[in-house]
């Protein structure tokens, strides 16, 4: 072990070589190396990585292949969104709120607008098709979540097919989103008072060919991983968090049922009307990634179950106002493209330049100077596809937040990956933390 | 008013000093709306009175008689219930929120600061929402505390979810946690100066250049409150 | 020390083999996995079965910058995460190119605040600006395809030398934006 047969002339020989001839037996090695008390080996996986779910710091302490320790670091990307929510109307927060975590905006911008209406007052007096349109653009974006999520599980294993077919899937879901809102990501769609504008015309056909394509397509994606004997010797029994560390740590969502307590705040807490919907809690009972990733699958096709209740309940409430009607709280025109390429329809034009001074006044205060909510603070929290998504606002009576903070589920699950990975292996971290499905945006705000 | 029973939460203490809004626009900017004498007193609401024989004032009474005082003041507002806690008692009446049976308030879903800079004395306010999974029902516990002495005791023994949030706080606000294994930035990087989240510190935008023109930035410009 | 350098400034055989370096060096772009924000998700999009980007060679997105010909920076570049970017893109060999998907990257976005930077043009030289918040993967495919014109074009050795210094003669004594007066359209 000490003669390097390596060394050139000119070199200093090794401490330590390794030649096959005196290998031995692994037992024998690494008794040697205990012997011998190493430095544990420090590895940064930076937070440029393919494999970090966006900008994610993590340090490992290794000895050898087990890590010894790890402490993620966050905050790369860090944007201020809070503090810059302050200089802006209370119905810009939804466009700002909405790019925390951007895989799944259409919560962010409910649990912001849910707040803002406790503080108005006129939380119970949304009309039922801006819930029900609230509903189901939510449990979409449940569904693309979860297929974002279990694709970059596979892509980070290295099954990149599993992402192919969870993002093409993800692509007819974000169609029907641009249908409606505009816009595939970051819709800022949900705005304080109800939904932006109502479905449009054939919106009830494409979202009836879109359930019919999902519930053809959808089971493809777990038939590339189910039962893999290499997917599930990388998850089972990894990254294990029990019902006690779950509530040692905060944890909530899928991570929680996983563990196998069914818990979910559309069934606790109900909002928007999920009290009337029919569906199940998804729970586990191993509280590993695999359990996780079963949550997830079940949850696609509990959240699809009420995609099909939404479109029934669209059906019957067609032509009803999907936003609540006050002059000096809703944003007003009915968004069209009109005849220069912006947004306000002819006959709103039509109304507020001819018909009505009042509503010109309206007009023009809500979009120059925006609503001003009564002074207080309200904590909503709705169920996100990854935990306990809350919102805390406080008011000082004007048109601005005074503050708003977001609490995000991957901030609070991400302190549980020392938990998680401290004693295993190194690629066992990459599958604690896809399980935990942080998105970076949320984090770090 | 409500009969008041026994186990009721005194309520002490006063409601904070209302700051005064002038003028219609954002501070600095010259005022030619007309508005600019208006005087409004902003402040933020006392609530309405508990519901009597309900769970609100049950869960009070049982929390002061575990901890003596440890309610300064109660807030009934919109659905919430808000507890004022005096930071001396912040550490004992967590761990009885957490244990005590008839609270059991498991998951601390959140800790944010907020700054009240009108609020002589209590500029920071730091606010702990709490959710029971036994019980359903969720609270909020607000602790002051003043510019010149930034300190509360950190709850991380009992809610080790705290751990992030604190920093968090910290790092945002300037809030000193007296007990957090450590109490370092960690959203801003780590030499970092100044606590981004505070009213006196600016948004920090550049003002945007177009061909002729410039657009200051967001906390500079002329805008409505 | 390649053949690259030994060629010429002017003439036809530098043209000559800029031009086919050139065609095959846009055939096979390879950018680094540096998905930052939102737009990061459109760029896995971009890379996906949809929107596919193998039918140009892009597909192969290399996790290490050593490896790497394109800085696709995705997202909004925060103050702690500049460092990192500016290590990342100085670790790629040339040559290299560097694309500001989306307003965060070009500008700043809608975030012009403590915590941003401006654009990431104030931490790495930008060769494409791609709008868009975050730009379809169909306005990216054409941020690609202006890219690749720039890649057909790059120039080589002391030819490269020279037009690098001329650009920056021109860059030196250009009008700042906010002397550029009537010229509102």
């Amino acid at each position: 072990m000490s003669y390097d047969l390596f060394a050139g002339a000119n070199e200093k020989p090794a401490d330590r070589v390794y030649t096959p001839m005196d290998s031995g037996d692994w037992d024998a090695i690494a008794r040697e190396q205990a012997q011998r008390a190493d430095e544990t080996l420090v590895i940064n996986m930076g937070p440029q990585h393919p494999a970090t779910h966006g900008v994610l710091r993590l340090i490992l302490e290794c000895d050898g292949e087990t890590v010894t320790s790890i402490r993620p670091g966050i905050g790369f990307l860090h944007t201020g969104i809070e503090k810059n929510m302050e200089f802006r109307n209370w119905a810009q927060g939804s466009a700002f709120v909405t790019r925390m975590d951007y895989v799944a905006p259409l919560f962010n911008e409910a649990v912001y607008c849910m707040a803002v209406e406790r503080l108005l007052g006129i939380e119970d007096k949304i009309p039922e098709r801006a819930n029900i349109i609230r509903v189901l653009m939510m449990e979409l974006n449940r569904i693309s979540n979860h297929l974002v999520a279990i694709g970059t599980t596979g892509n980070e294993l290295g099954a990149t097919t599993v992402m192919m077919s969870g993002f093409r899937e993800r692509e007819m879901i974000l169609d029907f989103f641009e249908a409606v809102s505009g816009l595939r990501m970051n819709h800022a769609y949900i705005r304080p008072g109800g939904v932006a504008v109502d479905l449009p015309e054939n919106g009830l056909t494409q979202l009836r060919d879109l359930i019919a394509w999902l519930e053809k397509y959808m089971p493809e994606m777990s038939l590339l991983v189910q039962e893999n004997p290499i997917f599930k010797g990388r998850t089972v029994g990894v990254g294990v968090q029990d019902l006690t560390a779950c509530m040692a740590l905060g944890v909530t969502g899928p991570i929680l049922r996983s563990a196998g307590y069914a818990f979910d705040l559309r069934k606790a807490q109900p909002y928007c009307g999920y009290e009337t919907y029919d569906f199940d809690v998804c729970t586990w009972d191993t509280a590993d990634c695999y359990g996780r990733y079963r949550v997830r699958l079940a949850e696609l096709w509990e959240s699809l179950k009420i995609v099909k209740q939404c479109a029934d309940r669209l059906e019957a409430t067609t032509g009803q106002p999907v936003r609540y009607e006050d002059a000096k709280i809703s944003s007003p025109a009915d968004l069209t493209v009109g005849p220069d390429g912006q947004g306000n329809s002819n006959e709103h034009i039509k109304h507020i330049m001819g018909e009505s001074m009042e509503a010109l006044i309206h007009h023009f205060k809500t979009v120059t100077e925006g609503f001003t909510v009564p002074a207080g603070q309200a904590y909503v929290a709705i169920e996100s596809p990854k935990g306990e998504l809350g919102c805390h606002v406080v008011s000082d009576g004007g048109t601005r937040p005074f503050r708003v903070h977001v609490r995000d589920p991957g901030f609070n699950h991400l302190q549980s990956v020392p938990l998680m990975c401290e004693g295993g292996m190194i690629s066992d971290v990459i599958m604690a933390v896809a399980s935990i499905d942080p998105v970076m945006g949320g984090v770090d705000r | 008013m409500t009969e008041q029973s026994t186990t009721d939460v005194a309520v002490t203490g006063s409601a904070p000093a209302a700051p005064k809004r002038q003028g219609m626009w954002t501070d600095g900017v010259p005022d030619v709306s007309g508005y600019g004498g208006l005087l409004r007193a902003v402040e933020q609401p006392l609530g309405e009175p508990l519901p009597s024989g309900d769970w609100q004032e049950a869960i009070g009474g049982r929390l002061v008689a575990l901890v003596p005082d440890a309610i300064a003041r109660v807030v009934w507002d919109r659905g919430e219930l808000t507890w004022f806690v005096p930071r001396e008692k912040l550490v004992e009446a967590m761990a009885n929120l957490r244990d005590d049976a008839h609270l059991r308030f498991e998951l601390c879903a959140s800790i944010s600061g907020v700054h009240y800079p009108t609020d002589a004395g209590a500029e920071f306010h730091v606010v702990y929402h709490l959710y029971s999974y036994t019980h359903n029902r969720r609270v909020r516990v607000e602790v002051t505390c003043s510019d010149a002495d930034p300190h509360v005791p950190s709850v991380v023994a009992t809610y080790p979810a705290a751990d992030w949030h604190e920093r968090e706080t910290w790092d945002m606000f300037g809030v000193i946690f007296d007990g957090h294994p450590h109490l370092t930035r960690i959203l801003m990087p780590d030499d970092w100066v100044g606590h981004p989240q505070r009213k006196e510190y600016p948004l920090g935008g550049i003002p945007v250049e177009y061909k002729g023109a410039v657009v200051p930035p967001p906390d500079q410009r002329r805008d409505y409150r | 020390m390649g053949i690259e350098d030994a060629l010429p400034e002017e003439g036809i055989l530098t043209t000559t083999i800029e031009g086919i370096a050139g065609w095959m060096r846009r055939a096979s772009i390879m950018p680094a996995t540096f998905g930052l924000a939102c737009c990061a998700i459109e760029m896995m999009a971009f890379g996906c079965a949809r929107y596919d980007a193998d039918r140009w060679g892009q597909v192969a997105f290399r996790a290490s910058p050593r490896q790497a010909d394109l800085l696709i920076i995705s997202g909004r570049v925060s103050q702690k995460m500049a460092p990192v970017m500016r290590r990342v893109y100085d670790q790629m060999p040339n040559p290299k190119w560097v694309m500001a998907m989306g307003v965060c990257a070009s500008s700043g976005g809608m975030f012009n605040n403590y915590a941003i930077v401006q654009g990431g043009d104030h931490i790495v030289p930008v060769d494409v600006y791609v709008p868009g918040c975050p730009p379809r993967p169909d306005m990216f495919i054409d941020g690609m395809f202006k890219l690749r014109e720039i890649v057909l074009k790059d120039p080589m050795g002391a030819h490269k030398a020279k037009v690098l210094e001329d650009l920056e003669e021109l860059r030196l004594g250009a009008t700042p934006t906010i002397e550029l007066k009537g010229l509102m359209r």
